[in-house]
């Protein structure tokens, strides 16, 4: 899959006015679509996204597929109006640009498409996707994530990655040519690296740069290839001294240069924050197509978890059949969705409002979580309250999962 | 009744593998106590774990019929005894019925520690004593250098040693031979007043308490209404008879024999073990000589990793407890590891044994704290304490004097490993007595501290020996000690499962043991952690442990959040099994590892 989110600004949609409209700055958690492209032209060592390696994809049934599955979901929600959509994957690029403007025209007919909503499509850096790119500015994407992961051959080869940095530079520059917002995502904590070679691969990102990065530590998951190659001893990976060390180098770099954090991995120019990743953050509602997608929705105050078959044919099978391929969805209870909303929120640096609390989980901050455990978090710098919201501090984001340990009974 | 005159009853010693359960085995097929079929490996040792380990805890005896060279048939009473030191005291009580023993030498390997720790108690049960050299058939087999060691550690004549090899069966009819041409008739009276020792009991969950007995006196019938004379207790006998080993019923015991009976008793402490047994109608004016009641010498405490499994344990216990009066068990509870017991034991195997049996047979999962002996502590006011529990300890200033057990270790090593022992021996507070040598081998006798021994001193004799060392002491009495407490603090918080008792010129050295192992153990936190050693308010050790630096999902896919969610309930799944000390959380597996720490 691709891992960084750029946007390009001009699209099909009627007049991008952009923030303003759809605006990150509103507070607003908003009504996105995640649409998940499943194919990859290889699989990546380090992902553990739902993504397959197919000879070939039929993408007249995908197509139908997806827009069947729209059907489903925009008739649970009628009259709601999207603010952001979102093509991830899998490889979403591969996908024929008809098909994504099916899948924004079937949106816009089902749903109010907002004026100026966020359309991004995660894309590879290579020069066959790069031919694509102008099919899908016409079809109404208008904001790129390119996957470049690394300024740096060596590092791309280990990262299993099919462009090197030569193309992702032409990549970069070809996305700014024709699109007003585009992003790119970087890895690091790769095995090796060190805090002054990842200073300078960052500089020299920047110099590209652009409105917004996501910058992810390198993680080893189950299930993937550097799972079993670490487990046999094949690399070393940072420990959390030098994994801490390398992202404090990263807020540095980048706070200097007006990119500061608004998330733990993602940096932006104020107002070109990806739009659709803070529905997620905020806990708003979005609706999952496609499959192994997630969703989100909330439906006469119950909110529903929401979750599609991974496996692809499985999906397209069902989808054909029943109209989507999803699994029951399952209602979240107050306490989860109180979880799941600080989960998230404090990934934010904008934190979370404490009036969003008390509305997801029915109880205010003071009756959910332990007083003396909030009080050790504040008095360590961790978390900070303000009369409206409760946020994390940039040493807390760093070490959200055992803030959240600590502060969840 | 058989004729008393032909009569014999023997014990078997031996050190361990040294070949004593297998010559048992084939002196009970040879006496057909029990044909091919019938016949399994150490068919003595019940238990699996004895099977498992080829010791043997429980006494026991087998009754075989002897056809000897003279025509006559023999009844020949076979005491199969422990041979640990541990069970010393099951030993004793096991030779006091006897009137003589094997002693069995594996010719491959000469005399070791355990060899003469028995052998000694046997001469002090006014044994006859005949030497068998086993494995004779190894091509190793030295058997006139191990005559000679025999002649010259134990003193003992071994020229007329019998020359066998149990596993083949050569020779074993000797040992027979010797048995009844070597070893004496007991002696007694078949119309005197009823004088049986009570040897060992058990429960049987069928028949009630069983009592193996040694009749000295008079006769034991079934109907016959017995005293227990330590106890005052009296009971119908409803059961007589004999072990071959299986229970054959003979209604009756006379003089100088061995066997068991019942008498329908549930509770096994009316069963004193060394008690007298006579006739409740016409008593005996004075009991047998009995013996000194076994007494806790090691103390730990067990603890339910899981505290869901607390009535578990302590039913278990329970039931060890009816088949093992020497155990110990009280309840204790520990901030860090939660509600327990505190048991003591005979030793470390012991302790080991019955930590196994909880896990094995019950199926409990447990951690134990680190051994410690028991201290007997006089207080400014002239009162004594014994304090076996490091947490039970006065505050010092009421203190005058703190008094440690010893013990006299005898070790037997190959001469090459000597200097490592020696080292051994003196960081752990030795007082050399003796150093002789017999061929390659060296005999060492130190008088040690027991504390220095419950920490790992087994462990690390083996590995300074390469397993080739032999060990076994005894009790040498009590003497004062400069002891201190130290107590582990983490973040200022004394955590009370990792106190100990040490001497102060060792607390150095294992409070910064302790100190550097919990810095790898305990994760890194949010907060950055002191883990010290102290003894009183002195600080004598210290690590830090640093804050954690980073702990984050990078990204989270595809709006996933219930991934995340389930992770972060694991995290808080995992929480649970953490122990909070202050802000400080500890996983209860860094406690188990600590615990079992070893210095080396």
């Amino acid at each position: 899959m691709t891992e960084i989110e750029a946007t390009a600004a001009e699209a099909a949609v009627p007049e991008a006015v952009g923030a303003e409209a759809a605006g990150a700055e509103a507070g607003a958690p908003g009504f996105g679509v995640y649409v998940h492209w499943p194919f990859c032209l290889s699989k990546c060592p380090y992902c553990d996204f739902n993504s397959h390696v197919r000879e070939r994809v039929d993408q007249a049934d995908w197509r139908q597929g997806l827009l069947r599955e729209i059907d489903h979901y925009a008739a649970l929600t009628p009259g709601r109006t999207v603010t952001s959509v979102f093509f991830g994957g899998g490889t979403p690029s591969l996908m024929d640009p008809a098909t994504a403007a099916a899948v924004l025209e079937r949106i816009a007919a089902r749903w109010t498409l907002a004026p100026g909503a966020e359309v991004t499509l995660e894309a590879n850096p290579t020069s066959t996707e790069a031919q694509s790119l102008a099919g899908f500015r016409a079809a109404g994407v208008n904001r790129l994530s390119l996957g470049i992961q690394a300024l740096d051959d060596r590092a791309l080869r280990f990262l299993g990655r099919g462009h090197d940095v030569a193309e992702a530079c032409a990549a970069v520059e070809l996305a700014a040519r024709s699109f007003d917002r585009f992003s790119f995502d970087l890895i690091y904590a790769r095995p090796e690296q060190t805090v002054a070679a990842w200073r300078d691969e960052l500089r020299r990102a920047l110099a590209m740069a652009v409105g917004h990065l996501s910058v992810y530590q390198l993680t080893i998951e189950e299930g993937t290839q550097f799972h079993a190659l670490h487990r046999r001893g094949a690399f070393a990976m940072p420990d959390d001294d030098l994994a801490g060390a390398l992202y404090e180098a990263t807020q540095e770099e980048l706070e200097a240069a007006g990119l500061p954090a608004y998330e733990i991995s993602n940096h932006a120019r104020p107002g070109e924050e990806g739009r659709h990743n803070l529905t997620y953050w905020r806990y708003g509602d979005y609706v999952g197509i496609g499959p192994g997608a997630h969703g989100r929705l909330t439906l006469d105050g119950t909110k529903w978890a929401t979750r599609a078959h991974r496996a692809p044919e499985v999906w397209l099978e069902r989808t054909a059949r029943g109209g989507h391929g999803a699994h029951p969805h399952e209602p979240v209870p107050a306490e989860a969705r109180a979880t799941e909303l600080l989960m998230m929120g404090l990934r934010l640096a904008e934190g979370v409002p404490l009036a969003r609390i008390s509305e997801e989980a029915g109880t205010p901050l003071a009756e959910l979580v332990e007083p003396a455990a909030l009080d050790r978090l504040v008095a360590g710098g961790f978390l900070e309250i303000t009369p409206a919201r409760l946020r994390a501090t940039l040493a807390g984001r760093q070490r959200l999962n055992a803030v959240l340990a600590a502060l969840l009974p | 009744m058989t004729d008393i005159s032909h009569i014999r009853n023997f014990a078997i010693i031996a050190h361990i593998d040294h070949g004593k359960s297998t010559l048992a085995d084939r002196l009970i097929q040879l006496c057909g106590g029990l044909d091919q079929r019938e016949m399994r490996e150490q068919v003595l040792d019940s238990m699996d774990i004895e099977r498992e380990r080829g010791i043997t805890i429980k006494a026991q005896t087998v009754r075989l019929l002897y056809k000897a060279r003279d025509g006559q048939q023999y009844t020949l009473n076979l005491m199969d005894t422990p041979g640990h030191v541990d069970f010393a005291y099951e030993v004793s009580r096991s030779l006091s019925a006897c009137e003589g023993s094997i002693l069995v030498v594996d010719a491959s390997q000469g005399v070791e520690a355990q060899t003469l720790a028995n052998v000694y108690q046997a001469i002090d049960n006014n044994h006859e004593i005949v030497p068998v050299l086993n494995k004779i058939d190894l091509p190793a087999a030295d058997p006139d250098r191990v005559r000679q060691q025999i002649e010259d550690v134990i003193g003992l004549d071994a020229s007329d040693a019998v020359m066998i090899s149990a596993k083949t069966g050569l020779g074993v009819d000797e040992v027979l031979e010797a048995i009844v041409t070597r070893l004496p008739a007991p002696k007694g009276e078949a119309d005197a007043t009823l004088k049986a020792l009570l040897v060992d009991s058990w429960y049987d969950p069928y028949l009630g308490v069983v009592i193996l007995v040694r009749v000295v006196d008079g006769r034991l019938k079934v109907g016959q209404k017995v005293r227990f004379m330590a106890t005052g207790s009296a009971h119908e006998v409803d059961r007589v008879g004999v072990f071959t080993p299986k229970a054959l019923m003979t209604g009756e015991l006379g003089p100088g024999e061995m066997g068991f009976i019942t008498a329908a008793i549930k509770d096994i402490t009316l069963t004193k073990v060394g008690d007298t047994i006579t006739e409740d109608r016409r008593p005996a004016s004075e009991p047998l000589p009995g013996f000194k009641p076994s007494v806790p010498v090691v103390w730990c405490g067990l603890f339910p990793t899981d505290a869901a499994d607390f009535e578990r344990l302590r039913e278990s216990l329970g039931k060890l407890k009816l088949n093992d009066a020497s155990f110990h068990y009280e309840a204790e509870t520990s901030a860090a590891l939660g509600f327990g017991f505190r048991c003591g034991f005979l030793g470390l195997l012991h302790l080991e044994i019955i930590q196994e049996r909880l896990e094995r047979e019950f199926d409990l999962d447990l951690i134990t704290t680190a051994p410690s002996v028991v201290y007997k502590i006089t207080m400014t006011d002239g009162s004594v304490m014994e304090m076996h529990n490091p947490a039970d300890m006065p505050d010092p200033v009421k203190i005058d004097h703190i008094e440690e057990p010893w013990i006299k270790a005898t070790i037997f090593l190959p001469d090459e490993y000597l200097g490592g022992v020696l080292a051994l021996c003196t960081e752990r507070r030795g007082q050399q007595i003796e150093l002789t040598y017999a061929g390659s081998r060296a005999m060492l006798v130190y008088r040690l501290p027991l504390n220095e021994v419950v920490f790992d001193f087994y462990d690390r004799l083996k590995s300074i020996s390469r397993g080739y060392a032999s060990f076994d002491y005894q009790f040498d009495g009590y003497e004062e000690g400069d002891l201190v407490k130290m107590a582990i603090l983490v973040n200022a918080e004394p955590v009370d499962a990792l106190s100990t008792i040490v001497h102060r010129s060792q607390a150095e050295k294992r409070g910064r043991a302790l100190c550097e192992r919990l810095k790898d153990l305990i994760p890194k936190q949010l907060f950055k952690i002191a883990v010290q050693a102290a003894i009183g308010g002195r600080v004598i050790a210290r690590e830090t442990i640093s804050a954690m630096r980073k702990d984050v999902l990078a990204k989270c896919y595809g709006g996933d959040i219930s991934r995340k969610r389930k992770l972060l309930d694991k995290q808080k799944e995992g929480k649970k099994r953490m122990r909070q000390f202050g802000q400080v959380e500890i996983p209860q597996s860094a406690f188990i590892a600590a615990l079992k720490m070893s210095d080396s």
